[in-house]
Parts: C-alpha cells; structure tokens; sequence
C-alpha cells in the first residue's frame, strides 16, 4: 500500500521531466502537438504527487510505524487531528506538501490558461515542471518519507509537542500556498523572458496569481505569528528570527511586485522591473525554504539537520536563481520600454513604494544572512537581533507609510500633489488629534507612541479617504455620491481595504509596543495581583490528565470592580512524556481588542512563578492581517481582470488546497 | 521629461535609496548587533557593563537558587570560566542543570549578569547550536544520548 505512495511520487518526478522538456521544445518548433502534451501531463503530476501525498497521510492516520518518517513523528495516541497535520510537522512531509502545492499550482494554470497563447502556455508550464523536478528529486534523494523500518517499532517517538496545536492545521499550508504561489509569476517571467517578449496576457496574467500567493502569504505569516505568541509563552508575536525572516523578505518582495504589476498592467510601463521583481520574489521564497529546511538555522522549524540536504537546496536555489537572473540579463534588453510619466503620478508613487519595499527587503536580508556570512567566512559567531531590524526597517517603513494615502489620489501619467495633500487635510487633522490625544493621555512620555498611533490613523482615514474621494462625497449630492460609491470598481475597495488593515496592523503593533505592560511575581492560591488597572485572583492549580500528556493547568480569575468574576482565565504547562518535554499554553483573556495574557513557570517555595501582560489592541496586529486577506480577495473578483484572465475562477479553486491538505 | 531624464531619476532614486540603507545598515551592524559571548571570550573581550551581549555556556551543576519574587540566579560556564547569571521570569520549559542556555541581557555595576531573556531550545537533546559549536573548538564536547 505504502509502495504505491512511493512509486507515484516516481512516476510524477518521471511526469515533470516530459513536463519540463517536450512542451519547451514544442514551443520553440512550434509544434502543436509537442505544446499539447503540457496540459495532460502538469495534471497527471499533480494527480500522482495528490496521491502520494494521500497515502502519506493514510499512514499517519493508521499509525504505520514500519515507515521511518511515521515513526518518528507520530504516536498512537495523538489525537486524529495532530496525526494527520504531523504530515507536514516534519521535514520530508513538509517537503511533499511544497511539491504538492507546487503541481496544484501547475494544474490551475494548466486549467485556467487555455485562453493563453499556446506558445506561452506550453513555456509557463515547462518552467514550473522544472522546478518540480528539483524538488522530487530533492524529495526522492535525500528526505524520502516512504522509507521503511523492518522490523516495525510497536510505538512511534511522537510529534514536537510545541507543534501538536491547531496551528499546524492552518500556518504551513497557507505559509506554503504563498511562498510556491509565487512560482507562477516566477514561471511567467522565465517564459517571457525565453519568448524574449511580454504581450499583453503575460501583463493581465501576473498581477491576479501575485495576488492569490500574497493573500496567502499574507494569511500565512499572521497566523505564525498568532501561533508563537500563544504557543511559545513569551507574550511576543514577531521575535526578527531567522526563520520569521524568510517568510516576510518574499512577503515584502510580494507586495512590492503586486504594486508594480498594477502599473504593468494599467500603463504597460515598468515591464522588465515588474518581471525582475517576479523572478527575486521566488528566490527570495526558495531562499526561505532553504534557510529553514537546511539546517542552517535552529529553530522549531528546522526539523531535521543532515548536510547533504543543504547542499542539495543550496544547489537547487543557485540553478534557478542563477539561472533565471542570468536569463534576465541577457534577454532584458530586447524587451520593449513602456509608457512615460511625471514623477508626481500614479506610477511615480507605486515606483516610490517599490524603492521603499525593496530596500526594506534587502536590509532584512543582510540583517539574516550577515551572520551566517560571517561564520562562514571568519568562524565568529554574532547574533543579530531586534536591535538591527529596529534601527534598519523601521526608518524605512515609517516614510513609506506616511505617503500610502497619497498613491491612490495621485492621476496615473500626471498627478497633482497638491490637490492630494488638500484632500487628506481631513486625515491629516484626524492624525494630529489622535497624535495629542494620545500624547495627553500619556502626559507627553512617549513622543514614539503619540506618533504611532497618528501614523496609524493617518493611514486609516487616509485608505478611506480615496473612497469618499472617487466617490465624490461633498462635490455631489448624497444620493449620488452613495451610488457611485456603489459603483467603484471591487479593486478600488479592494486597495482602500488593505491599506486600512496595514493602519489597522500598526495600532495594534504601537499598542502592543508602547502600551502594554507585564510584571512577574510568584503567587500563592487566593493572592490578588493587579496589573493596568486589571485585577487578577491566582485560584489554585489542577492536574489534568490528556491523551497524550498530562497538564498542570491554573485557574485565575479576572475581577470586575466589586470583585466579581469577569472572566476565568487557565494557563497550563504540560508535559509530554513520550518526549519528555514541557510546553507553555498561556491564558489569554480578550477584552475587546485587547488581551491579557498569563503564562506560568514552575512552583516555587514563595508561591506559583507567573508571568502576565497586559497587550492593550494586540489582535489588531493579526485583524489588520486577516483585513489585508479580504482587501487582496476583493481585488481579485475586480471585474476588470475577469475579462480575458479567468481569474475569478482561479481564485476559487486557490483555496483547496487547504481543505484538501487538512 | 524625456526617457533620458527619467532614467537619471531612476538611476539617483535608487542610488539614493541604496546609500541610505547601506548607512542604516552599517551603523545598526556597529552599534547594535549583539555579539554571542562564552564564559571564557569575556576574559579578553572588553565588554563594558551596560552592553547587551548574548552569553551563552552551559547551566553549572547546583548553582540554580531562587531568590524572592520569581528571581532565579545561575551559574553559566563553559568548564573554564563561570558568570553568574540573575534573571527574573520564567525559565523556558527545557531549562535545566547541565544544559545548554543562551541568555540575553547585560553586566550590572556590580559585575553580576542580568538577564532578561533565557533561551533553550525545545528539543531533548538539544544545545543551542552557537555553545555546541564553541564547546566543540574547546574539546568540550560530549553527546548526551
């Protein structure tokens, strides 16, 4: 039975190799037929790579331990759910999920570009099958799952327990659906730049699967960032890891070529920097997915070490970024130049926003890989941490920021800066109000936190003012108005609404930052503690026993005014014998947007060692993620990009993947 | 503007761009990024107190006291030389004598190293890898099954 997981995963690598050469060569003949074969033979590879992937899974589910990659990382009596999402809780079950979001990928374009000149079709598809065959054979040569124990272990050796959570569930498929995503725009560089020219479907194509990988991607590193800060027990929810890195440079890169492809396709300007961007956005995912599958890092992610598989990743990201960058420079220049502009225009300010972005991307990148470069090169050991990212990316970000509102109001060709500034003056006051409210609020002692939280305002009045702009509130009559508002096209609502989640993201960061507070104590049962006003009973500590663990878990009580229960409140440490491990479940209370959080250590003589936080607005910082989410989905349904590039239907079938991975 | 022109723009926005991150970069890297030390690096290296070093070794066998109010003392050593270390919180879960330990933090007026971040890692056999690797040049290391 297992064998058959095996040996479909064989015939897909057998698949992607007729996948990646015969269409290629069909297409520069011109040979109908050889083009032809493309389409069936992405779908069988992704019919076979589904399949193995399936009975991977089987295996989990019916706890075979006669497979190594089973018995490793699964436990009898693991709850169902943990079984099937320790399939990917692990490095080669991870590895099979890639390829297989990697050939889900194919098959939309498989399916959804048959409106596509064959030619660029036949390309796209030979591009993506390449790079499939280096990940099966990755997979097939150093991480196969399917290898087997003889004899079998009678019990398997249980999954980190930090991972048995529901986070699992939801963080790498999404995570992953973002980094391979990227790989069709990727595809449809390489290709444009082997036709040696970009038509207008390449234009109209990139912009919509951007997209998609972005909400992902998006989805993805927020829901990571949820996790640690409820899983780990530090009360923090972005740590500048190593790790965390490699999921945000392709992010940043991401929304830089989202931006730039809006001018590709509106002005058909900026072509050659657009497919660039495009091609750095893939590496910069395959560069991720080598920092944290090699073992060059140590972190929770970083599964499994063995060298050769970072030679192996290392080799595969030098053959495609090197090849593509190479690619790049010798067929750039027979591209054709786009439209011109002012600098003061539409174009000029997502220029602006690209230069921002992508320098906020390279310093994240030297701020990771410095210190490898450095131990590799010398030996010395450093470290590089918030301090770095603090001092680097924040004065990037914060300009960037200021001017967001002002794109969107700019004409496109040749816009009127100050027509712009007369219509945020509304949001520029709104700011300021909330700038010396909050400063009065904190009697002047933090400059940084008034600031924030006018920053934050800004960008949000300032999202929502290009709407009451276009739809011309206060030049027209209300009705009117409230017509054409209905009118706007979706991608219109769809910018507005991803701008405000990122205002939204950053009250709950300067919240969180400058706001929150966190004392740490040792309590005893009936001890009160109060912290920002809020009153906290320590109850007592139950012993829980769980499937697979047993849980010391404490009970506290958050106490209204009359010293009434408001909210019961657990935090637990469990201990996961098969592995003899501790983990932290922190108790979190929300109150409104806010959160209190309470994670406990060990008993001590003087009591319970208890750590709280309090983390005024925290869920902002995810809310304003799953509001970006919302803001790139209703940008996809825009009308507009329905016509010629069925892309509406493309991004239905975008989200199985998650139904079909879970 | 001709496409001439434009591209000059280009060209000094993206210089400009790139010149000021570089100088971000470099003074950030100067200033701020926090070098790992062990126990016996602090001999020579002029680490001033106040200074946010990473410290990194091994949890000397019965030097864990705890004091009042979730404060807990320790001893990191690398077997040559020993640092003691106070931190106030709570020690991450696969925190224990003879294990390896990354703490963050910086020298007190008094000589004393406070901490205020514990890091271990969250796997049984586990040494963060930046002591294993400097256990390993000092012949200290040893496997523990």
């Amino acid at each position: 039975m297992v064998e058959i997981g095996h040996f479909a995963l064989v015939l897909a690598l057998a698949l992607g190799l007729v996948q990646m050469t015969v269409p290629l060569i069909g297409a520069r003949l011109r040979d109908e037929r050889m083009m032809a074969v493309a389409g069936p033979v992405t779908l069988a590879g992704f019919a076979f790579t589904a399949l193995s992937f399936a009975i991977l899974t089987m295996a989990y589910a019916r706890s075979d331990f006669s497979l190594q990659n089973v018995w490793e990382n699964s436990h009898s009596l693991k709850p169902m759910l943990y079984k099937i999402t320790g399939v990917w809780g692990n490095h080669e079950g991870s590895m099979l999920l890639w390829v297989l979001i990697l050939t889900f990928f194919g098959a939309l374009v498989a399916i959804f570009g048959r409106n596509l000149p064959t030619t660029l079709r036949a390309t796209v598809l030979a591009v993506q099958g390449s790079v499939g065959v280096a990940f099966f054979l990755f997979i097939l040569i150093t991480s196969n799952p399917f290898t087997r124990l003889s004899p079998a272990p009678v019990e398997g050796r249980d999954l980190n327990p930090i991972l048995q959570d529901i986070g699992l569930a939801i963080h790498p498929p999404l995570l992953y659906l973002g980094y391979v995503g990227f790989s069709v725009s990727f595809a449809f560089s390489v290709a444009a730049l082997i036709e040696g020219r970009i038509d207008a479907a390449w234009a109209r194509w990139v912009r919509p699967w951007t997209l998609v990988a972005w909400v992902f991607l998006t989805g993805g590193i927020a829901m990571g960032s949820y996790w640690a800060y409820y899983e780990l027990g530090w009360g923090g929810f972005w740590f500048w890891d190593p790790v965390e890195n490699a999921s945000f440079m392709p992010w940043l890169a991401g929304t830089a070529l989202l931006h730039s492809a809006i001018v590709m396709e509106k002005r058909s300007a900026l072509k050659i920097w657009t497919l660039l961007l495009a091609i750095l956005t893939f590496s910069l995912s395959l560069l991720g997915t080598f920092l944290v599958r090699s073992g060059v890092l140590t972190s929770v992610h970083a599964f499994a070490t063995d060298p050769s598989r970072g030679v192996f990743i290392l080799c595969i990201l030098m053959l495609f970024i090197g090849g593509s960058l190479a690619l790049f420079a010798l067929r750039a220049s027979s591209l054709t130049q786009g439209g011109l502009f002012q600098p003061i225009s539409r174009e000029g300010a997502l220029v602006l926003n690209n230069l921002f972005l992508t320098t906020a991307t390279a310093t994240v990148f030297i701020g990771t890989l410095y210190p490898l470069l450095v131990e590799a090169l010398s030996g010395d050991k450093i470290s590089v941490g918030p301090p770095f990212f603090n001092l680097t990316f924040i004065p990037l970000m914060v300009p960037l920021l200021l001017l967001v509102p002002f794109g969107p109001l700019l004409a496109w060709k040749r816009g009127d800066a100050l027509a712009a500034a007369q219509r945020l003056m509304f949001a520029f006051a709104a700011a300021l109000v909330a700038a010396m409210v909050t400063a009065f609020l904190i009697d002047g002692s933090s400059a940084i936190a008034a600031f924030g939280v006018g920053l934050a305002v800004w960008l949000m009045i300032g999202s929502l003012t290009d709407l009451a702009v276009k739809a011309g509130l206060g030049n027209v009559k209300p009705s009117v108005a409230w017509r054409r508002f209905v009118g706007l096209p979706r991608s219109v609502f769809g910018t507005a609404l991803a701008h405000l989640g990122l205002g939204l993201t950053v009250l709950g960061l300067v919240g969180a930052i400058c706001f929150g507070t966190e004392s740490v104590l040792t309590m005893k049962p009936e001890q009160i503690t109060e912290l920002s006003g809020k009153r906290v009973r320590f109850d007592n500590v139950v012993p829980v026993q769980g499937p697979n663990y047993t849980d010391e878990r404490a009970h506290f009580s958050l106490l209204g005014p009359a010293g009434e229960v408001r909210r019961e409140i657990w935090s637990s440490r469990r201990f996961y014998p098969v592995r003899q491990m501790n983990t932290t479940e922190a108790g979190i209370a929300t109150l409104g947007f806010s959160q209190l959080y309470i994670s406990i250590g060990e008993t001590t003589e003087s009591g319970l060692v208890v750590r709280l936080w309090w983390k005024p607005f925290v869920t902002l910082i995810w809310g304003g993620g799953l509001v970006m989410m919302a803001g790139g989905t209703l940008s996809l349904l825009d009308r507009r990009l329905r016509v010629g590039a069925p892309a509406r239907r493309s991004r239905k079938s975008a989200a199985k993947p998650a139904v079909e991975a879970a | 503007m001709t496409r001439k022109q434009k591209r000059i723009a280009v060209i000094f926005g993206g210089l400009a761009f790139l010149g000021a991150a570089t100088a971000l970069t470099f003074v950030a890297l100067g200033q701020k990024a926090s070098y790992f030390y062990m126990p016996g690096d602090l001999v020579s290296a002029d680490v001033q107190p106040g200074q946010r070093i990473r410290l990194g070794g091994i949890v000397e066998k019965g030097s864990i006291a705890r004091g009042q109010d979730a404060t807990v003392t320790f001893a990191v050593t690398d077997t040559a030389e020993t640092v003691n270390v106070s931190y106030k919180g709570i020690l991450p879960d696969l925190f224990r004598e003879e294990q390896g330990v990354i703490t963050e933090g910086s020298f007190g007026p008094d000589g004393g190293f406070v901490a205020d971040s514990v890091l271990a890692k969250h796997d049984e056999n586990y040494m963060p890898r930046e002591v294993a690797d400097s256990l390993k040049e000092k012949g200290l290391w040893q496997h523990n099954e």
